[in-house]
């Protein structure tokens, strides 16, 4: 099997699984209680009967389930995710608006997680059952333990609250009227925070793997070759050592992409962090299930193309990988 | 495989103690809990606002409301147990079922049963199950099902792979041969050599469904009729500023739950896998 048609092979898998998804969003309308006229428009009663009929026409709701399945399934296929009545906007054009915060949110945390956790590793696997292996490992024990939730409220606690050294929720100051660098660092200030209590967890497990694999690696008889070359610590264990330690932990962080999409509603929520997931928290609150049903399918939509485009770098990173 | 000297290997680990003393006291403190506070964990008998350590009759303090901290936590702890060890149960059933037909059965059986499985690997898990409990309305029984329906691909991949390998030794031939179904040999005679792996990997999901439960409460999606630990934290966040101590213990005994379940269940798959390596 060739790169391409690899490639070709998981994006074929991911329109599947979206393609499940929206239908499944299709039987949650229905199973939902309700009349789903209702139910799409959002909270029942709140909505007038001409609204409702224009949506029981738009979703042929009168028709026979197969082909109501069809024309919700063919709108999605369009980028038509429906109209929450609610914000008076349609469902596509509320989640693009949010969609860059998120992306932000996401990439900043991944590539802090990556490189906090390998750092962490690799420090931890120099000696292992030091002081400073004992330190990082109880401190990845906790990160893995505690609900990210908490370890935001508790950073908040700290850093906000008690030290004031950054702001506690949004993105940006309001009313500070920034411009140039002041806005970009005053944006950065409000992403300090949101990017840590999104990237304890994966710190933990990035940590952790590294590890493991930098004691597995440093026996392996590659090693004893080079330290009898004569080659420098140093340049055995980051050329050496992490170069072939590092493979592994880089099919789990794109394994962890996706669910880290996931993870970023509990951050958003936590932080009023203006993204999807935060939309997707209102959408909930205000039983907005058009919104709420959209916002799943993005979400699943970004999971899949942060693991694809993992696959890519990953067969980028190992040569050994003809595929 | 015998016994004692599995439990021998594990117990001779401080930490391992240390968290099943740990585990021992959060459930006798769960199932005790209408002896401890008989008037449940809604009962508004404080002041509101109570810092922790100021009146005896209420340790770590009181809500927005007037009510024990402690009693919110220890009746919480209830939720979190039973929801997370119901859930890993259903996860498990769903996992083993859809791993023995696909080892088993192979070719496109297999794949299609492989293909499906994906799916809910690249679904984000937690997105899927807030939606499915927003959807479905929240209680016990819609958070149970949501857990469970995220929870299960690793277990189906794991017991696949055991199934396709396991299918072709002799026992299982000589089972062929003695004309029993295959529904009997695939849970009769294949199953128990799984055993162990599923044991360990059940072990460490009931701490991670401990962990889903607890985010879906904190975002308000827990069943509401009953305290949990992460409700209360949950319902902190607004007066983070005031009183600090309403996040910090709740988030703590989840913390604290969690941890003593993983060491536990790393301390029996190191056990276990050191025992499969001997035979």
């Amino acid at each position: 099997m060739n790169r391409l048609s690899f490639l070709i092979g998981r994006i074929c898998q991911g329109i599947l699984a979206l393609f499940a998804i929206a239908t499944l969003n299709f039987f949650l309308i229905r199973a939902a209680p309700g009349d789903p006229a209702a139910v799409m428009a959002g909270e029942a009663g709140a909505v007038d009967e001409k609204f409702l009929q224009v949506v029981r026409l738009q979703y042929g709701l009168d028709l026979p389930i197969l082909q109501q399945w069809w024309i919700y399934i063919s709108g999605i296929a369009r980028l038509d995710l429906g109209y929450s009545y609610r914000q008076q906007a349609s469902v596509a054009s509320l989640i693009l608006e949010r969609l860059p915060a998120t992306l932000v949110l996401t990439i900043c945390a991944f590539v802090f997680s990556l490189v906090v956790g390998v750092t962490l590793g690799v420090l931890a696997a120099r000696k292992p059952g030091s002081l400073t292996d004992r330190l990082i490992g109880f401190l990845a024990l906790i990160f893995y333990a505690a609900p990210m939730y908490w370890l935001a409220l508790m950073a908040v606690l700290i850093f906000s609250i008690r030290l004031g050294w950054l702001p506690a929720f949004g993105y940006q100051s309001i009313g500070a009227d920034y411009h140039g660098l002041e806005a970009l660092l005053d944006r950065m200030r409000h992403l300090v925070l949101p990017t840590l209590a999104l990237s304890f967890f994966y710190v933990a497990i990035y940590t952790r793997m590294t590890r493991a694999n930098m004691i597995a690696m440093s026996q392996m008889a590659f090693v004893k070759t080079a330290r009898a070359k004569g080659a420098g610590e140093t340049r055995i264990q980051l050329r050496h050592v992490l170069r072939n330690a590092l493979l592994p932990v880089v099919t789990l962080a794109g394994l962890q992409a996706g669910n880290m999409v996931g993870g970023a509603i509990m951050t958003e929520t936590v932080f009023a962090w203006p993204g999807v997931g935060r939309l997707m928290f209102d959408a909930l609150m205000q039983r907005d299930y058009s919104l709420l049903l959209g916002a799943f399918l993005i979400t699943a939509a970004l999971a899949i193309i942060f693991n694809i485009i993992t696959d890519i770098i990953y067969t980028l990173v190992d040569p050994r990988i003809a595929l | 495989m015998t016994r004692p000297n599995l439990l021998h290997k594990m117990f001779s680990r401080a930490d391992v103690w240390l968290a099943t003393l740990v585990l021992l006291v959060i459930v006798a403190l769960a199932v005790a809990a209408p002896l401890i506070y008989p008037k449940g964990p809604w009962a508004m008998g404080g002041r509101p606002f109570l810092g922790p350590a100021g009146d005896l009759r209420f340790p770590l303090g009181t809500d927005t409301n007037g009510r024990n901290i402690l009693a919110g936590l220890i009746w919480g702890g209830r939720v979190s147990l039973v929801i997370g060890l119901v859930s890993t149960a259903v996860a498990v059933s769903i996992g083993v079922l859809i791993g023995a037909v696909a080892g088993y059965a192979g070719g496109r059986v297999d794949a299609a049963l492989m293909r499906f499985t994906e799916i809910f690997q690249v679904v984000p898990g937690f997105a899927l199950a807030l939606v499915l409990v927003a959807v479905l309305q929240p209680s016990a029984g819609s958070i149970v099902l949501a857990i469970g329906v995220v929870s299960w691909p690793p277990v189906t991949r794991l017991v696949r792979a055991e199934f396709l390998s396991l299918r072709s030794r002799d026992f299982v031939y000589a089972a062929q041969l003695q004309g029993q179904s295959s529904l009997r040999i695939m849970f009769r005679q294949i199953l128990p050599n799984v055993a162990s792996p599923i044991i360990v990997m059940g072990s460490l999901m009931v701490a991670t469904a401990i962990l889903l439960e607890s985010s879906l409460s904190f975002l308000g999606l827990g069943d509401p009729n009953r305290m949990s630990w992460g409700f209360m934290v949950g319902a902190s966040r607004t007066v983070l500023r005031q009183a600090w101590w309403m996040a910090t213990f709740p988030g703590l005994a989840i913390a604290v739950t969690v941890l003593a379940l993983n060491v536990l269940g790393e301390a029996l798959n190191d056990a276990l896998g050191s025992q499969s390596g001997k035979r």
